[in-house]
């Protein structure tokens, strides 16, 4: 049975449907990554996951497991056991994410003290072997230090540092590296690749980066638009992308794609909220639109290696299959 | 932080300069004098009135009079009052403590209840009850004070009997003036039911004191606590699983609070302004009854010295909050 189970999960703030029938698995030990534009709601999947979407916001779900518990039926209390403690999110902004008023130590100290009751010595010695963990030098001075004392990186260490306090089964990693310097993204990623293999935990990956996730993911799901529309097995996504979509992004990784917020190859942006299509959500910027992609709505299709989210899903060549 | 406290000095001197010009100004500017106003009804000596004035020094030319209030200020001296012959500065010992008194139970009451309007109201914003406690803040902050008090005087002490209408104290209670706290001395002397009196009288005039900054630190809380709630930080605390109630009290609380300083502070100036109404209004015994009583005596040493003073504390109380916004603020304290 997989680690996480996300059936038809939706996300709206008012008519406006940010993520829209999402579904996907991540097992034990697997790293998942997820790509796709800046606002095709990879971050709202997240955080409607994490119980982080606040009024107006309503989020629905046919199922929401993880590790055999019902999180979609859930009480708030039970769920904050979870959160923080077996399932542990770090953030694209690590510098804005650490509270300006606390020492690092305090914040880390917090966790352990919220999800493993532990406080005094006890705590602090697992603060500073969490500080070693993410390979902070001095991590003694840096435990009295306040985040405006810190680099990005450094931060981002510490956040890292935090969401593995208790030995989480699952880390989500939200675009982690992309605020920061070119030589640290590499650091810091090698730094969460490292963990996750030491602890065998489950990783969710989101990124522009498709280098980075072909170098270390397993599995990807691509997003468009708040939808899935491919996921796929990582080598074969980078040899035959079932989805137009997905070609795209392909032909236009940049050597390191910072933002990427716009796609040289498909003109025009992730349609918002008020020029959704009616049809199949990329039709108006796909390359080889069909009269039935205007009309219809497609579903996930199965795909020899995944699914995909078109009617005329590409074949090996890369070509669409109504020729 | 040294130096950061004699910059403040340095901007300091300038502002006594215009105060005293203003004090003195002022009240030369009111018609009437001491002698006259003691004299009252009955017919004046013109020889007796010449001889009042030049004991008093009212004589002499406003610039050289002004000069000798400015030296002897300078010498630590503000002279005495011309209806008691009494020190001006130990009037001010000797009537402070009540308004101290007044005053910091209303802040207590205003920054303890403001602070909680705020937070709930930021909490559950856009709610009935959001709405309902910015309602009641806006009311509160328009308020005049003069009728505030007097509609809480006629409910609670003329229609309900709760509480006493004027003083500090029963006046059964003789109560020995060892801090000038009547909430201290009361206790330390021992009367039974002295320090419930005390309570009592002081409950009436810390509301009608404290209302309108409870009403600026709501609103300031609230709106604070707005921007800060949006912030990653707070989104970091609830996905360690903290408690609602601890994300709130604990991580953006304490952030939110820094402007929230700056408010409390900037509204003891206003709250002197206030004691002056409340202290009349309740017959409290206390610096602001003492500079109105002196306006219409004339007293011009009392009111010179006396709101020199009172300009004094508010730079001095101004100066306190800047510095204690560097004790919250780790990024202020780290910068000097
Ligand atoms: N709290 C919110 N209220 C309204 N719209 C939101 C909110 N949060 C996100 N959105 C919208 O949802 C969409 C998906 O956002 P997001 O998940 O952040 O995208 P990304 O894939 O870049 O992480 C965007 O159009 C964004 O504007
Ligand atoms: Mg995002």
């Amino acid at each position: 049975m997989s680690l996480l189970h996300i059936q038809n999960l939706s996300v709206s703030f008012g008519a406006f449907r940010a993520v829209n029938h999402v579904s996907f698995d991540v097992n034990r030990g697997e790293i998942l990554g997820i790509v796709g534009e800046s606002g095709s709601g990879k971050s709202v999947t997240m955080l409607a996951l994490m119980g982080l979407i606040d009024a107006p916001g309503v989020v629905s779900a046919d199922a929401l497991g993880f590790d055999g518990q019902d999180l979609l039926h859930a009480s708030n209390a039970q769920k904050r056991k979870i959160i923080g403690r077996d399932v542990a999110m770090i953030f694209q902004d690590a510098l804005s994410s650490l509270n300006p008023a606390y020492t690092v130590g305090a914040q880390l100290m917090e966790t352990l003290k919220l999800h493993l009751k532990l406080s005094g010595a006890a705590a602090k010695k697992r603060a500073l072997d969490l500080l070693d963990m993410v390979e902070i030098p001095d991590a003694r001075a840096r435990l009295a230090a306040y985040p405006h004392q810190l680099s990005g990186g450094m931060s981002q260490r510490v956040m890292i540092a935090m969401a593995i306090a208790c030995n989480p089964k699952l880390l989500i990693a939200d675009e982690p590296t992309t605020a920061l310097d070119v030589t640290v993204q590499a650091q810091i990623m090698a730094l969460l690749v490292n963990l996750q293999k030491q602890n065998d935990m489950g990783l969710i990956l989101i990124t522009h980066d498709l280098a980075v996730i072909a170098e270390v993911a397993h599995r990807v799901a691509v997003m468009y638009a708040g939808e899935v529309v491919e996921t796929s097995p990582v080598p074969d996504i980078f040899n035959t992308p079932r989805h137009p979509y997905t070609q795209a992004l392909l032909t236009s990784i940049p050597e390191h794609s910072k933002g990427a917020a716009r796609l040289a190859t498909l003109p025009g942006v992730v349609p918002g909220q008020y020029d959704r299509p009616r049809g199949c959500l990329l039709s108006p910027r796909c390359p080889y639109v069909q009269p039935r992609c205007v009309d219809e709505h497609p579903d996930l299709y199965t795909t020899p290696g995944g699914t995909a989210r078109c009617f005329f899903a590409l074949d090996d060549g890369g070509r669409p299959s109504h020729g | 932080m040294f130096t950061f406290i004699l910059r403040r000095l340095a901007v300091v001197i300038p502002t006594f300069l215009g105060i005293t010009l203003l004090a003195f100004a002022l009240i030369h500017m009111i018609p009437g004098d001491p002698v006259l106003i003691m004299v009252g009804e009955r017919k004046l000596d013109p020889e007796f009135y010449k001889a009042a004035m030049a004991r008093l020094g009212l004589d002499q030319p406003l610039y050289l009079q002004y000069w000798h209030y400015l030296t002897g200020m300078l010498h630590g001296d503000l002279g005495q009052s011309i209806v008691t012959q009494e020190p001006v500065m130990s009037e001010f010992l000797k009537l402070f403590p009540a308004t101290l008194e007044l005053s910091i139970c209303a802040m207590l009451f205003a920054t303890v209840f403001g602070l909680a309007a705020g937070i709930v109201a930021a909490t559950r914003r856009g709610t009935v009850l959001d709405h309902t406690v910015m309602g009641a803040a806006l009311t509160g902050y328009s308020m005049p004070i003069f009728w505030w008090g007097l509609i809480l005087i006629i409910f609670f002490s003329v229609n309900l009997g709760w509480t006493p209408v004027s003083g500090r104290i029963d006046l059964q209670y003789d109560i020995a003036p060892r801090t000038g706290l009547m909430l201290i001395d009361t206790l330390l002397s021992g009367e039974e039911g002295a320090f419930k009196s005390a309570v009592m009288h002081l409950i009436l005039p810390s509301i009608v004191l404290g209302t309108i900054p409870l009403a600026v630190i709501a609103r300031m809380t609230r709106s604070s606590m707005l921007e800060v709630l949006r912030e990653d930080y707070i989104r970091t605390a609830r996905a360690k699983g903290l408690s609602r109630t601890r994300v709130v009290l604990v991580h953006a609380l304490r952030n939110a609070l820094m402007p929230v300083v700056t408010v409390i502070g900037l509204q003891v100036g206003t709250l002197l302004a206030g004691a002056v109404l409340t202290e009349t209004i309740f017959s409290w015994p206390g610096i602001g009854k003492w500079l109105i009583d002196s306006i219409s005596r004339r007293d011009y040493p009392v009111v010179q010295g006396g709101i020199l003073l009172v300009a004094t504390l508010i730079i001095v109380v101004n100066l306190l909050v800047d510095v204690l916004y560097g004790v919250i603020n780790p990024r202020i304290r780290h910068a000097r």
